[in-house]
């Protein structure tokens, strides 16, 4: 069987990843998409360590499924923000969404 | 480590969601990036299978491929002006590659003491070794101490349905999520939605 620490090391990839996703693109729905990344990365983080050390409890994946509902409600608020952006300032790069910038 | 099939199947997963993860930052077309997404999503999804997760590898499949990522192609689609862009990275980039690359080196630092397997279970106590003394052990990894996949079959569908609604299980966390799915169902409608005055 693989060993635990395979996945946590793919996990903390696919969270470096989307962390550069998040802090270098410039399209508010690329950032969007490299948050999921890295919800994903906890996810499967998640789920590993309730394989590996505790599989007759099922609270690991409960948390797992928790994280889902909280990506989906993320998604949807999220993108939700950017069409209404795009609406009213027709662009939907976030250097050029600094109405509240001082 | 002998290669098995499992290994096999859990390093075309672990490409398919590094090299999708990876897509999705740099491709310069966004479209690609939503559809490597996707591809990102189901290789998390395949490893969910390895886990013996295959509740949570369905989910995957329904919630992040069904319908986020459908979410992302339409606000992709509602904002086309915006897929070509010339620059699809910000000038703090090479920042941005340096803080992605640290953060990996520490987190992989901090997974480090776990390659040896012996060590997970002194690392997180007698647990494991209580709660497996009684089960035989995958006998691929007997040094591990890890159950073996066919002895896993009482974490149904059923189980996690019962453990999200009997008291001292999770009902309120789960109560919770229903409010704050309403909310953020009411709050995505309100907030897209044109203003007709």
């Amino acid at each position: 069987m693989v060993p635990l620490w395979f996945y946590l090391v793919v996990s903390a990839a696919l969270f470096a990843i989307g962390a550069y996703g998040a802090l270098a693109r410039r399209n508010a729905i690329a950032i969007v998409m490299s948050v999921e990344l890295m919800l994903n990365a906890a996810n499967i983080n998640l789920v590993a360590f309730w394989r590996y050390l505790n599989p007759f409890e099922i609270n690991g994946q409960i948390f797992a499924a928790f994280v889902f509902i909280v990506a989906a409600a993320e998604a949807a608020v999220g993108l939700a923000l950017i069409i209404a952006i795009y609406r009213s300032r027709q662009t939907v790069i976030v250097e050029d969404v600094n109405m509240l910038k001082w | 480590m002998e290669i098995t099939w499992q290994t096999i199947a859990f390093a075309a997963f672990a490409v398919m969601t590094l090299g999708g993860g990876l897509m999705v930052v740099i491709s310069r077309n966004l479209w690609h990036s939503a559809l490597f997404l996707m591809l990102s999503f189901f290789g998390t999804s395949g490893l969910f299978v390895l886990l013996v997760a295959p509740f949570l590898a369905a989910v995957q499949v329904l919630v992040y491929i069904g319908a986020i990522a459908i979410l992302v192609l339409f606000a992709i689609m509602l904002t086309r002006r915006m897929m070509g862009l010339e620059e699809t990275q910000n000038t703090q980039w090479p920042a941005a590659a340096a803080v992605a690359v640290i953060l990996f080196i520490i987190l992989v630092i901090t997974v480090s003491p776990l390659v040896d397997e012996k060590a997970v279970t002194d690392i997180f106590g007698d647990k494991v070794a209580n709660f497996n003394a009684n089960l035989p052990v995958d006998p691929d990894a007997k040094d591990s101490g890890v159950v073996a996949n066919q002895d896993l079959n009482i974490v149904t569908v059923e189980a996690i349905g019962e453990a999200l609604v009997t008291r001292d299980g999770f009902v309120l966390p789960f109560e919770l999520a229903s409010i704050l799915l309403t909310a953020a169902l009411i709050g995505a409608i309100v907030v897209a939605r044109e203003d007709e005055a």
